[in-house]
């Protein structure tokens, strides 16, 4: 063994011990109750139970999923000003997407709560116009509006980072060959930048499907999501086995999504990038 | 205009910040001709270029193709295509992709695409390589695709942005016959830029000499070396020493305190000009039977000859010759009429020319700095 390679292993070691009590190691606890019973048995009851949560774990994707998609088109072609923007106005705006990100996601959510209630800001306003109040709070629509709005950030973010990249050269060369605006987006600019797209998809979609505060606060008792759930079977219910269980699944349903969302975009071989 | 004018550019300004880039540039360009813009860089070249291929717009002045007015076209709607300078090529789409990438946008057949890409590969000598990835190419070859992307699409004028400049040397000059050939059997337009006057004159039907965005001379290689309008092109096409000079009279020059003949005419008597004296016209003979009589200061071995530096009267010759003279000889030095060139005052006049501060090293330094470019 040389020199290098020891010196490495010496600096990565506080990592290595890091990633083993923090990481490794809670997911064999996760995995060890999910395949045991009260008493410590081993036992596949509580896997076999998931069942019972099938409906709500699949709106728990649905909604992740759509949350994604929303901040996905949201954020695309703001990415793409940003980075198409002088220097000065991109610092502006990147300072806009970061700065909601330096309070604390319960305030934020709270206020987005303090907007939507049926005696909330917006509702007050309508009242005053003389329209008819729209039921907002409590709906799948609001948890959708949480999560949009809470990760949004963690989609802009790769995106711009991958078109900023990205050399305008080629869209010459493009426009060059005879395309136009549309043909230079969808053969040149999307394919290019779907690498940002996939760890953007993967930031946004994994916080999403696995929140429990934001369904809490903005979905009340009428939209719960698979978080909520597993929350409580370690809280109120002090049934880690389930909880631990659901969690699991959760997590398998989660790679499995990220896993068809690469085939997608596998296809470039420089990888992507995750900030 | 004539009839065979593909392109014309009209009183075309461009100002970046204050900094004028190209001032009021008139130019035809002709059908089928290979045509050069030259200069040091910094003169407008790419510019030009670009505002020909609608990547920028003039402040003023209108780009003309066959008479019309395309200043309002987009790029993807002119008959036009650019070979760029780092090729561009898109690299999330393998070599038959690229190639076929123009023919797609005018919607061919999918057996048409595959036909015309197979005929542009061998036009580049690349057959078999439609399915390799871009990114795995060596530079020359990544050239060609940039080349046969370019041509797929059967441009009327290709126009072409320091495409050598990225090669080693062999690879530029075995690229320059093939753009040559190229050029010659498909018969469209070429406008090439480079800053290598070399690479111009071995290639070019017609040159533009550029400098601080104002065309200097356009001509064929041959008159803009032997008939260089001004001090600037005379420096920067070649060697050339550039003495103060008078015109005693008609077919009569006085320089360096001797009286020669030659083949010029048409100035005012006693008019103050430049004159031009290539390094390889100069000849040298025996001291007493030399008109103006020097001493040399330097001599480098080049290979087909020796390039002296002569320290005339002050001023600082360099001569080539083929047989060797040590270092400190005197010698005579005569000129044949036909090897004097007489040019008019210009605002370059004294600023090129003298060898005095000339060595090999900070050619090769300049030369490298406009390559960083």
């Amino acid at each position: 063994m040389n020199k290098t390679s020891l010196s490495k292993r010496f600096f990565a070691s506080p990592y290595m011990i890091w990633a083993a009590i923090f990481i490794i190691v809670p997911l064999i606890f996760v995995v060890y109750y999910s395949l045991t019973d009260a008493s410590g048995a081993f036992s596949l009851e509580y896997i076999k139970d998931i069942g019972r949560y099938r409906d709500i774990m699949l709106n728990s994707i649905w909604l992740g999923f759509i949350a994604t998609i929303i901040s996905l088109v949201i954020s695309y072609p703001l990415a793409y000003i940003m980075a198409r923007s002088t220097t000065n106005v991109q610092r502006t705006m990147m300072m806009l997407v970061m700065l909601p990100m330096w309070m604390n996601l319960l305030i934020r959510t709270y206020s987005l709560m303090i907007l939507l209630q049926d005696t909330g800001i917006i509702n007050t306003a309508l009242g005053f116009l003389h329209l008819p109040p729209l039921k907002m709070i409590n709906t799948d629509g609001a948890v959708v509006l949480g999560m949009v709005y809470n990760y949004i950030p963690y989609m802009i973010l790769p995106l711009y980072s991958i078109m900023a990249k990205l050399d305008h050269g080629l869209i010459e060369a493009a426009e060059d060959l005879g395309a136009n605006k549309l043909s230079v987006l969808s053969k040149i600019i999307l394919p290019l930048s779907l690498p940002g797209i996939a760890s953007g998809f993967t930031m946004v979609f994994v916080p999403s499907v696995s929140t429990f505060y934001i369904s809490k606060k903005l979905g009340g008792n009428t939209v719960s999501l698979i978080g909520d759930i597993i929350e409580m079977q370690f809280k109120s219910s002090n049934n880690y086995n389930l909880g631990a269980a659901l969690s699991l699944v959760l997590m398998v349903m989660i790679i499995i999504c990220m896993a068809v969302m690469n085939r997608f975009t596998s296809d470039e071989d420089d990888g992507g990038v995750l900030i | 205009m004539e009839d065979n004018t593909i392109i014309s550019l009209k009183g075309i300004s461009k100002k970046f910040d204050d900094e004028i880039i190209l001032d009021n540039i008139e130019l035809d360009i002709k059908d089928k001709e290979f045509i050069t813009f030259l200069g040091p860089s910094g003169c407008g070249k790419t510019t030009m270029l670009r505002i020909i291929a609608g990547f920028l717009e003039a402040d003023s002045g209108s780009v003309m193709f066959e008479g019309k007015d395309i200043n309002n076209l987009p790029p993807h709607k002119r008959q036009v295509n650019t070979i760029f300078q780092r090729y561009q090529l898109f690299p999330h789409l393998n070599v038959y992709e690229n190639i076929a990438f123009g023919l797609r946008n005018k919607r061919m057949k999918e057996k048409d695409i595959s036909k015309k890409v197979e005929e542009m590969l061998s036009l580049v000598n690349l057959k078999g390589f439609q399915r390799r990835n871009v990114a795995s190419l060596s530079g020359g070859q990544q050239q060609r695709v940039a080349i046969a992307r370019a041509l797929a699409v059967e441009p009327r004028v290709l126009l072409l942005d320091e495409p050598l400049a990225a090669l080693d040397l062999k690879l530029r000059k075995d690229m320059q016959v093939e753009l040559k050939n190229i050029q010659k059997r498909l018969g469209i337009t070429f406008i090439f830029v480079t800053h290598d006057q070399q690479e111009a004159l071995s290639m070019s039907d017609r040159v533009v000499v550029m400098n601080e965005g104002q065309i200097q001379q356009v001509g064929t290689p041959l008159d803009i070396y032997n008939e260089p309008k001004n001090a600037f092109v005379a420096d920067f096409i070649g060697e050339s020493n550039i003495l103060d000079g008078v015109m005693l009279d008609d077919f009569k020059a006085k320089f360096s305190g001797a009286v020669f003949q030659c083949l010029d005419k048409g100035f005012a008597v006693n008019e103050s000009v430049d004159i031009v004296i290539r390094p390889e016209d100069v000849d040298v003979v025996p001291v007493k039977e030399g008109a103006i009589i020097g001493t040399i200061t330097s001599n480098t071995f080049k290979g087909v000859h020796f390039e002296m530096i002569v320290d005339i009267q002050n001023f600082k010759w360099m001569i080539q010759t083929t047989d060797y003279y040590p270092v400190g000889t005197k010698i005579g030095i005569e000129i044949e009429p036909d090897a004097i060139h007489v040019m008019k005052k210009s605002k370059y006049s004294g600023m090129f020319g003298d060898y005095s501060s000339f060595s090999d090293e900070l050619e090769k330094l300049s030369d490298l700095t406009e390559e960083e470019d």
